[in-house]
Formats: C-alpha cells, sequence, structure tokens
C-alpha cells in the first residue's frame, strides 16, 4: 500500500465526515428552530430600510 | 458617526449576512471563470487553428463585455439573491424567471460537477507522474464536493475569502508564466510560425466552430450578481467586482492563448487536457511546473466553491418564492446561508460528477449559460423601456445603449450555431427539458407562487402600464 491508496482512505473519511457534519447540523437546526423563522427571509429588505447617517 | 436604521422590520427575521466587499465580488466571478484559463479554452485552437482560437478569445471576450455591462446595471439595480433569476421576475415574468432560476441551477451544478471530475483527472496525472497507476478518483471527486458544500454551509465570508486568496494565486501563476517566458526562462523559444504556416486550416468555419470553446475562458462571470444579497454596497460593488473580474479575464485569457500558442504545436494544444501546465512543462522550470499545477488545482477549486455559492442562491431564492417548495428557502440561523439548498444540491453534484463525460456535462453547462445571456438581451432591453434612466436610481449605467445588448445577441446566434455544429443533439435535447420544465411550472407549480409578494423594489409603476 503507497501513499495514494492511503490518502483514498483519507478522502473516503473525510467526505464521510464534512457530509456528517452538514447533515447533523441540518437536523439540529431544523428540530431546534421553528420552520417560520427559518424561513422568515424576505427579497428587499436592504431597498425598504432606509438609512440615516448622524455624524 | 453613527449608522441609524430608521425603520425596523416588526417582526424577527432571518437574512443572509451582508458582509461581502467589491474584492469578494472579484473572487466570485473570476474563481468561477478562470478554470476555463486552465483547460477547455484550447479546443477552439484544435476546431480552427491559432488564428481562429485568438478569434474566438476575443469575439468571446466581447460578448461577455457585453454581459459584464448588461449585468452590472441591471443588478446594481436589483439587489437579491438569484441574480438573474430576482432580474427576470421584476422585469420579465414569473415564468421567464422559472426558466432563468433553472438555466443558472443547471449552469453552475453542472460546472460545479466538471471541476470536481477535473481535480480527480489531475490527481490522477499527479499519481501517474509519481508512479502509481489506477488511482481511484472517486473519493477525491466526492471529497472536493463535500469539502466546499461544508465551506458554502458554514458561511460566505469564509468561502469568498478563500476563493479570493486562491484565485489570485492562480491568476499571479499565469501573470507569472508570461513574464518569465518573456524573460527567456523557457527552454524552449516561442515559436509563432504556424500563424502563416496553417492560418486558418479549416477555413472561416473553423472561427465559427471555435467560438464555442471561446466561451470558456469567460464563462460564468455573471455569477456575481449572485451575491447581490450579501454585499454591504451592492449598487458600488456588484459593478466594481464585475468589471474588474472581466477585465481581470481579458488580461488572462490573452495571455494564456499568447503563452499557450508559442511553445505547444498547434495540433498538440489543440487536445491538450492541461494547456497551461503542458505549457509550463515545456519550459523545463521546475518552479514554474509547480506553480502551474497549484494554479490549476487552486483554479478548479476556485471555480466549484463559486458554482456552489451561485446554484445554492438561485435555488434559495426561487423556494422564497415558492417557485420551488419554500422549504428551500430557508436561512441558517447561525450561519446565515441557504443551508437547506446548499444540502441538497450535493447529491445532485455527485450524480453528474460520478455517472458522466466531462464533455457532456461542460456542454450542458454552457447551453444553460449561453439561454441566460439571450435572456439577457431581451431582459435589458425591457428594463431600459420600462423604467428610463430618469425613473430609478441605478448603481451603474451602461454606455451605448442599444449597442452592447444587439452585440450579445447576435454573438449568442453565432455561438448556438457553433454548438449545434458539434452537439445538437444536447442543444435539442436541453432544449425539450426546459419545456416540459415551463409546462410543469406552468400547469402545477405557479398556483403555490404568492404572486403579490413576488415584486420586492420599491420603482414606480412601469412605463406603459
Amino acid at each position: 500500500m503507497d501513499i495514494w491508496n492511503i490518502l483514498e482512505y483519507v478522502a473516503w473519511a473525510l467526505s464521510a465526515m464534512f457530509g456528517a457534519l452538514m447533515l447533523m447540523n441540518l437536523i439540529r437546526i431544523d428540530t431546534t428552530y421553528d420552520n417560520e423563522l427559518l424561513a422568515s427571509s424576505r427579497e428587499g429588505e436592504i431597498e425598504v430600510t432606509a438609512e440615516r447617517h448622524q455624524i | 458617526m453613527a449608522n441609524v436604521t430608521a425603520t425596523a422590520p416588526a417582526t424577527e427575521r432571518l437574512q443572509l449576512l451582508r458582509v461581502l466587499g467589491p474584492a469578494h465580488i472579484w473572487a466570485l466571478g473570476v474563481g468561477i471563470v478562470l478554470v476555463g484559463e486552465y483547460m477547455g479554452w484550447n479546443f477552439s485552437v484544435g476546431k480552427g487553428g491559432m488564428i481562429a482560437g485568438l478569434a474566438a478569445c476575443w469575439v468571446a471576450g466581447l460578448l461577455y463585455t457585453c454581459v459584464a455591462m448588461i449585468d452590472s446595471e441591471v443588478t446594481s439595480t436589483i439587489a437579491a439573491a438569484g441574480g438573474q433569476y430576482a432580474q427576470a421576475k421584476h422585469i420579465v415574468g414569473p415564468l421567464m424567471a422559472f426558466n432563468v432560476g433553472l438555466f443558472l441551477v443547471m449552469a453552475y451544478t453542472m460546472l460545479e460537477a466538471a471541476n470536481a471530475i477535473t481535480v480527480g483527472y489531475l490527481l490522477d496525472t499527479v499519481a501517474g507522474m509519481m508512479g502509481h497507476t489506477g488511482l481511484n478518483q472517486k473519493p477525491f471527486i466526492i471529497l472536493s464536493i463535500m469539502f466546499l458544500a461544508w465551506l458554502n454551509f458554514r458561511g460566505v465570508l469564509a468561502t469568498l475569502t478563500f476563493n479570493l486568496v486562491i484565485t489570485a494565486i492562480a491568476f499571479l501563476a499565469i501573470i507569472a508564466l508570461f513574464v518569465s517566458v518573456q524573460l527567456g526562462a523557457s527552454a524552449v523559444a516561442m515559436d509563432f510560425s504556424a500563424i502563416t504556416t496553417a492560418p486558418l486550416p479549416y477555413g472561416w468555419i473553423g472561427i465559427v466552430a471555435a467560438l464555442h470553446f471561446g466561451l470558456w475562458y469567460y464563462l460564468g462571470i455573471e455569477g456575481t450578481c449572485q451575491a447581490a444579497e450579501e454585499v454591504r454596497s451592492p449598487a458600488r460593488s456588484l459593478p466594481y467586482g464585475t468589471m474588474a473580474g472581466i477585465m481581470t479575464l481579458l488580461i488572462a485569457a490573452t495571455m494564456t492563448w499568447y503563452v499557450c500558442s508559442g511553445l505547444l504545436p498547434w495540433e498538440y494544444l489543440g487536445q491538450a487536457g492541461t494547456p497551461l501546465f503542458d505549457a509550463a512543462r515545456v519550459t523545463g522550470n521546475t518552479g514554474l511546473m509547480v506553480l502551474l499545477f497549484v494554479g490549476t488545482m487552486f483554479s478548479t477549486l476556485a471555480s466549484a466553491n463559486g458554482c456552489i455559492n451561485d446554484a445554492s442562491r438561485a435555488w434559495f431564492s426561487m423556494g422564497r418564492d415558492r417557485y420551488l417548495p419554500s422549504w428551500f428557502g430557508a436561512v441558517h440561523p447561525v450561519y446565515r446561508t441557504p443551508y437547506r439548498s446548499i444540502v441538497f444540491l450535493v447529491p445532485i453534484a455527485l450524480i453528474f460528477a460520478l455517472g458522466a463525460p466531462l464533455d457532456q456535462v461542460v456542454t450542458f453547462s454552457i447551453l444553460s449559460g449561453l439561454l441566460g445571456y439571450t435572456f439577457m438581451t431581451f431582459n435589458m432591453v425591457m428594463f431600459r423601456r420600462k423604467w428610463p434612466l430618469e425613473t430609478i436610481k441605478r448603481g451603474y449605467v451602461h454606455p451605448l445603449h442599444p449597442l452592447p445588448t444587439i452585440v450579445l445577441l447576435t454573438l449568442c446566434a453565432a455561438a448556438y450555431f457553433a454548438v449545434f455544429l458539434g452537439y445538437g443533439t444536447q442543444l435539442s435535447a436541453m432544449m425539450c427539458f426546459y419545456i416540459v420544465a415551463s409546462l410543469w411550472f406552468h400547469f402545477r407549480r405557479y398556483r403555490f407562487v404568492r404572486r403579490g409578494d413576488q415584486f420586492t423594489m420599491p420603482w414606480p409603476k412601469p412605463q406603459g402600464y
């Protein structure tokens, strides 16, 4: 077994790890927060929010 | 100086995070595209010779300059995630918006898959050079998609700062090769004799055929506007980042053609897998070889990274407007990213990366992009007609309207013909796919869309309505 075979196993392991991290976080967030809040984003917020600069 | 928000939202809302500046926009646009300098563009030389390759480089450059100018004007006014999708929704109508959204997601997801395939191929090449045969590319293809998706999942600032660094290194690698060759670092002299001995080996039709691959030099620069909802100052950052991006690419494309055409015979260049890396190998300079290999890897990763960012924003926007199930319109409460869209698109990218041949994947990406550019032409005309310059404030006004639009439409027609010459079946299949998807949207999906909520820009009534 040379370095490339080892790298193949490392790549498999890292892929599984990143996939698992994303999935676990997704499930945790979806079960912790209300879906209404998660899907509350609205387009064009910056346009309807007027900014006033005071010196 | 205090910065006070005059009207706060009545209820708590999760929005994408506004943290990006013009440099991130540059990194997003150039990052997606620069891989086209490292590979793919050279098939234009194979289609029509060296002169055809240069003509394709500059004609496609003109096409994309028009794209960048048109896009900058519209996007500096419609600062919303989804980019051209949001433009179509406001300016043309829902069916066009749905199609443009699909063009974007398909173009970027296919390009992401193509980049992952390329990572596997590059590592296989290196393994082969080190004496290891039969490398299993799959784990590396999957890892590149998984890692970049995870990075995108965790936050847009880290994602695009990472893109800024690796894109800058990849761009500097091209400049380093050009300067080194000019200073005599190459063991082989530059040779452009093929320009006179075989100027147009396949005649004038070769120039038209070459145009298909000339698009690779710049394909994806329009992706800058997907970050519209995450930049601190959209009206300033988007035009700056996009225009700086197209200028960078025009310089990089011309340098790439010059160095590769001078160092490699055109017959070899026309079918090379990694032309810039091969040109560096021909110089016999180990430092340049390593640098250009790093540049090739970084440009590939930067492209995949930007594609994940853009495809997920387009998918997210469509979910938020209920063009797709609203589940996709969610924002992560901590990282402020469209996390469900990012995760959902991962298996789709993996299916294409592991199950489809590279040329087919790239052709579908190019065709979807081309359909998007065609939309931009009449979108621009409608935008100026419905909202003339004096009616709404624009962050950037592109010059000589409607000349860029006419040039873009003409070049798109030429590019369709060029694609039809080589990939007529795929072009027809793609059109059928979008027609079927449009029928589904019209008859099954549009009933779920909240029609009154779609128009979000505080603009006056369009002229003529």
